[in-house]
């Protein structure tokens, strides 16, 4: 435990960079995705783009992805900017077909009541369709932010200060402890985000008792779908 | 734009693809280095991912594991668990074996709960009726997953296949950042010396290299769709989350 007792500083600077990075892209991806979402649902050709173009990005590995983007950005090579755009892109393309799922799932005959009763389409898509698509946009947003936080250490290659450093500096001078330390802070950290998501959603969806699915779906991280980490 | 053009030129330069170029070229030596290191750890992951997504699904037991299980190696930092299994293997190991062999196994633990969800979630999107009239009709177990479940849920089984590789082909090019060869050394090359031809080039290979096989699986999963079946579950799935979610991932 040497290392790690002499390095507090430099962990505690690191995790909290680390924090920092991840944040921006899960609260970026989740505004982008709702209008995604809304445009996604209006009919076959907009869904098709969009869910199209969401899988498309989201096949490109990170680090290329994180190399290219300095090309289109106004941005050096060597700028967390290009870390966090990447996060942000890899962040909408999961979170977009989950919002459009998310407003799908909302039982029609319920938007058609909310019509009967006189609300306006934009009343009725912030007050009945986004509120019930909640709990669905809570899963997504969920999944983003577990695989941001686990993504944002490859930003290391391109310069980066986060958790990541522990893995390149542990590995090239051979302290296996620092390492460690790395990876286990940042799942401690994929941790705290999915309990301060959760704690959120109960706060905004208190009528929410947890998923739509079993007791065994409502308490775990995410649902097992079958999308990996972009790495 | 012109930087854009430039590595688009390097790639198509004959001279890079000759054989015995200087390192980290031939191009196509990493390519392959590349798709090996993808279908080893691939097949290595499939072998124990499918039986046991397979059984899980069958049987409804194990479940929960399931679901924490893929839950949690999402939050694994690919890196980490790379260069952690690369040094503990560098202990036991020597020095021309180990990166090989604590990186696939990186690979496979990476790769293994995707295809774990996509053979689960795959088998637990058939309809109950379905597994219930071939066991009426006298099916054995073994003939009910053989022959009614797995051929269901084929599209969303590729589908789990098609997420693990994707993400092995990423995760080989940042191996590549640890000595191991793979496209990802013509970035990493590039950006020591500073070449953007080289970082280019090597990016736009594996974003190549990933939309490639990408568009290959999903050939698959459109060519393995039950016919007749497909368009029904979609619309009328009571889990239309987990059935769209791996459709196109």
């Amino acid at each position: 435990m040497n290392w790690t007792r002499n390095n507090l500083d430099l962990i505690l600077e690191y995790t909290l960079n680390h924090a920092r990075l991840a944040i921006i892209p899960i609260i970026v991806s989740f505004l982008l995705a709702i209008p995604l979402g809304w445009l996604a649902n209006r009919n076959a050709l907009s869904r098709s783009i969009v869910i199209t173009t969401g899988s498309l990005l989201y096949t490109i590995p990170s680090l290329p992805l994180f190399v290219i983007l300095p090309l289109v950005l106004p941005t050096r090579v060597l700028d967390d900017t290009n870390l966090v755009v990447a996060l942000c892109i890899y962040g909408v393309a999961i979170m977009a077909r989950s919002a459009a799922d998310a407003l799908a799932s909302v039982d029609r005959s319920t938007v058609d009541a909310s019509m009967a009763i006189g609300y306006s389409p934009v009343a009725r898509f912030f007050r009945v369709e986004l509120p019930l698509a909640g709990p669905v946009l809570l899963a997504g947003i969920r999944v983003v932010s577990v695989s941001t936080v686990a993504l944002v250490s490859v930003g290391v290659i391109i310069g980066s200060e986060n958790l990541g450093y522990f893995f390149a500096n542990g590995r090239q001078r051979g302290i296996l402890e620092e390492v460690v330390v790395g990876i286990v802070i940042s799942l401690l950290l994929a941790l705290v985000f999915d309990l301060v998501i959760v704690l959120l959603g109960k706060l905004l969806m208190p009528w929410n008792t947890g998923d739509t699915g079993t007791k065994a779906t409502r308490r775990f991280l995410v649902r097992p779908t079958p999308t990996g980490t972009a790495v | 734009m012109d930087l854009l053009l430039s590595a688009l030129r390097w790639i198509f330069d004959g001279s890079h693809w000759q054989a015995g170029s200087q390192s980290p070229l031939p191009i196509q030596d990493r390519l392959v280095e590349h798709l090996a290191y993808t279908a080893i750890s691939v097949v290595i992951a499939a072998l124990i991912a499918l039986p046991l997504g397979f059984f899980i699904g069958h049987t409804g037991r194990g479940r929960q594991f399931v679901i924490t299980f893929t839950g949690s190696m999402r939050a694994l930092p690919t890196l980490g668990v790379l260069y952690f299994l690369l040094m503990v293997f560098g202990y036991w190991l020597s020095y021309d074996t180990a990166p090989i062999v604590g990186a696939t196994i990186a690979f496979v633990i990476l790769a293994i709960p995707s295809m774990l969800a996509g053979a689960y979630s795959g088998l637990e999107s058939v309809d109950r009726g379905v597994i219930d009239a071939a066991r009426a009709n006298g099916m054995t177990e073994w003939q009910i997953l053989t022959q009614v479940e797995i051929p269901l849920s084929l599209p969303l089984i590729i589908g789990g296949l098609r997420a693990a590789t994707l993400q092995v082909i990423a995760t080989v090019t940042i191996a590549s950042y640890a000595g191991l060869g793979g496209l990802g050394r013509i970035i990493t090359s590039g950006i020591g010396l500073n070449d953007y031809d080289l970082i280019l080039g090597g990016a736009l290979l594996v974003t190549f290299l990933a939309l490639a096989v990408d568009a290959l699986f999903a050939l698959l999963q459109r060519v393995t769709a039950t016919r007749g079946l497909s368009d029904h579950t979609s619309a009328a799935s009571s889990r239309p989350q987990s059935v769209t979610t791996t459709a196109g991932a």
